[in-house]
């Protein structure tokens, strides 16, 4: 999927650009990505690194095993393959906190823990199982109370009312939310999930 | 919410470190363990996310959304779809950094409150750059078949953006 997507976005792109004799922004492009990519990716490592640490600290202390406890009925529904008291839940909830708050850098470290727990309990390790694709849905939909860049961009051009949006945003991704789950269900019934 | 926002971080530092220190964990030994994670965990999403970008990229800046719209815009304009908000959409699940700047020229152009500029900013805060968090989250761990992740998706993306076109007209 990723691979004919890839290969779709190159080609299509590339052709695109040599057909309206724009080579020299292929260029730029080529030589830049990297540049782009590690500038993201040192902008991620140590907030991720500070957040594994600190993650580690309430590993090891059993705090991670209480919060999973006590969300465990909420997000059992969501995710009926995850046994009770597993660390998922636990990093799984802190994902969506962070998120909702409009922290997306300390959203990522947690998600990527998230993942790395449903890794472990992934049969096939190649093949995406079905709660990596649910929690991937929750991700995508942005549930956020705070949209904190938008209403920044708001504030910078002098709006009325910065903070109009969020309450139509909420109610939109948490509607989206809704249906992105529900097909999610009916997607992985189609190809013969077991619960 | 703003300032709930802001205490969020600190006060979960706070309640972890107080916790721990109370359970007599080597806080220190314990901090710098989980950190060494991250040399790793970064490694391995470097190269899925310069795939990504480099696809991505030359896909943004080739101009063929453009033409795209050229060519949809007489339908868009048939069914009453403000088409200033169109691009948007569409960048929405590809990359974060480009809907940001629409959205800033957007503001420019039509000011930050009129109608086309928030159906926008919500399009924006509804969702999340779809394909980042996939290319992110599935090749940090490596796993190389996602199935049906990105369809479920980009179909919910497509269907925020039809309920924001039918929603925020509501707000006015």
């Amino acid at each position: 999927m990723i691979n004919k997507l890839w290969i779709f976005l190159i080609i299509s792109g590339s052709l695109c650009l040599l057909l309206t004799g724009k080579s020299d922004v292929l260029n730029t492009q080529i030589l830049s990505s990297g540049k782009a990519t590690l500038e993201l990716v040192m902008q991620i490592f140590p907030l991720v690194s500070l957040w594994l640490g600190i993650m580690n600290i309430a590993k090891e202390s059993g705090l991670l095993e209480k919060v999973s406890k006590f969300i465990y009925p909420v997000l059992h529904k969501i995710f009926p393959e995850i046994p009770k008291g597993h660390e998922a839940f636990s990093y799984i909830s802190s994902n969506i906190v962070a998120n909702m708050f409009g922290l997306g850098n300390a959203a990522t470290p947690f998600g990527l823990k998230a993942m790395e727990s449903l890794q472990k309990l992934n049969k096939n390790k190649k093949v995406a199982s079905r709660s990596m694709i649910t929690f991937l849905v929750i991700n995508t939909c942005g549930l956020c109370v705070v949209p904190t860049t938008i209403i920044s961009l708001r504030m910078l051009y002098d709006s009325k009312d910065p903070s109009f949006i969020v309450i139509p945003c909420l109610i939109i991704s948490f509607i989206s939310l809704l249906f992105g789950l529900l097909i999610d269900r009916i997607w992985s019934k189609k190809e013969g999930d077991k619960r | 919410m703003k300032s709930i926002s802001s205490l969020f971080i600190p006060v979960l530092i706070l309640v972890v470190i107080i916790y721990a220190a109370y359970k007599k964990v080597n806080v220190y030994d314990s901090f710098i363990k989980g950190a060494k994670e991250g040399i790793p965990m970064v490694g391995s999403m470097f190269f899925s996310l310069l795939a990504m970008i480099f696809g991505v990229n030359i896909f943004l800046n080739s101009g063929i959304i453009d033409y795209f719209f050229a060519f949809l815009k007489p339908i868009l304009v048939l069914i009453n779809i403000p088409v200033e908000v169109l691009p948007v959409a569409i960048m929405r699940p590809l990359s974060g950094s480009f809907g940001l700047a629409l959205l800033n020229d957007m503001y420019k152009i039509y000011g930050p409150d009129s109608f086309v500029s928030i159906l926008a900013s919500i399009i924006q805060g509804s969702s999340d750059t779809t394909l980042y968090v996939i290319t992110l989250y599935f090749g940090t761990i490596g796993i190389k078949k996602i199935r049906y992740a990105l369809w479920v998706g980009l179909l919910t993306d497509l269907f925020m953006v039809i309920l924001a076109l039918i929603i925020v007209p509501l707000f006015f």
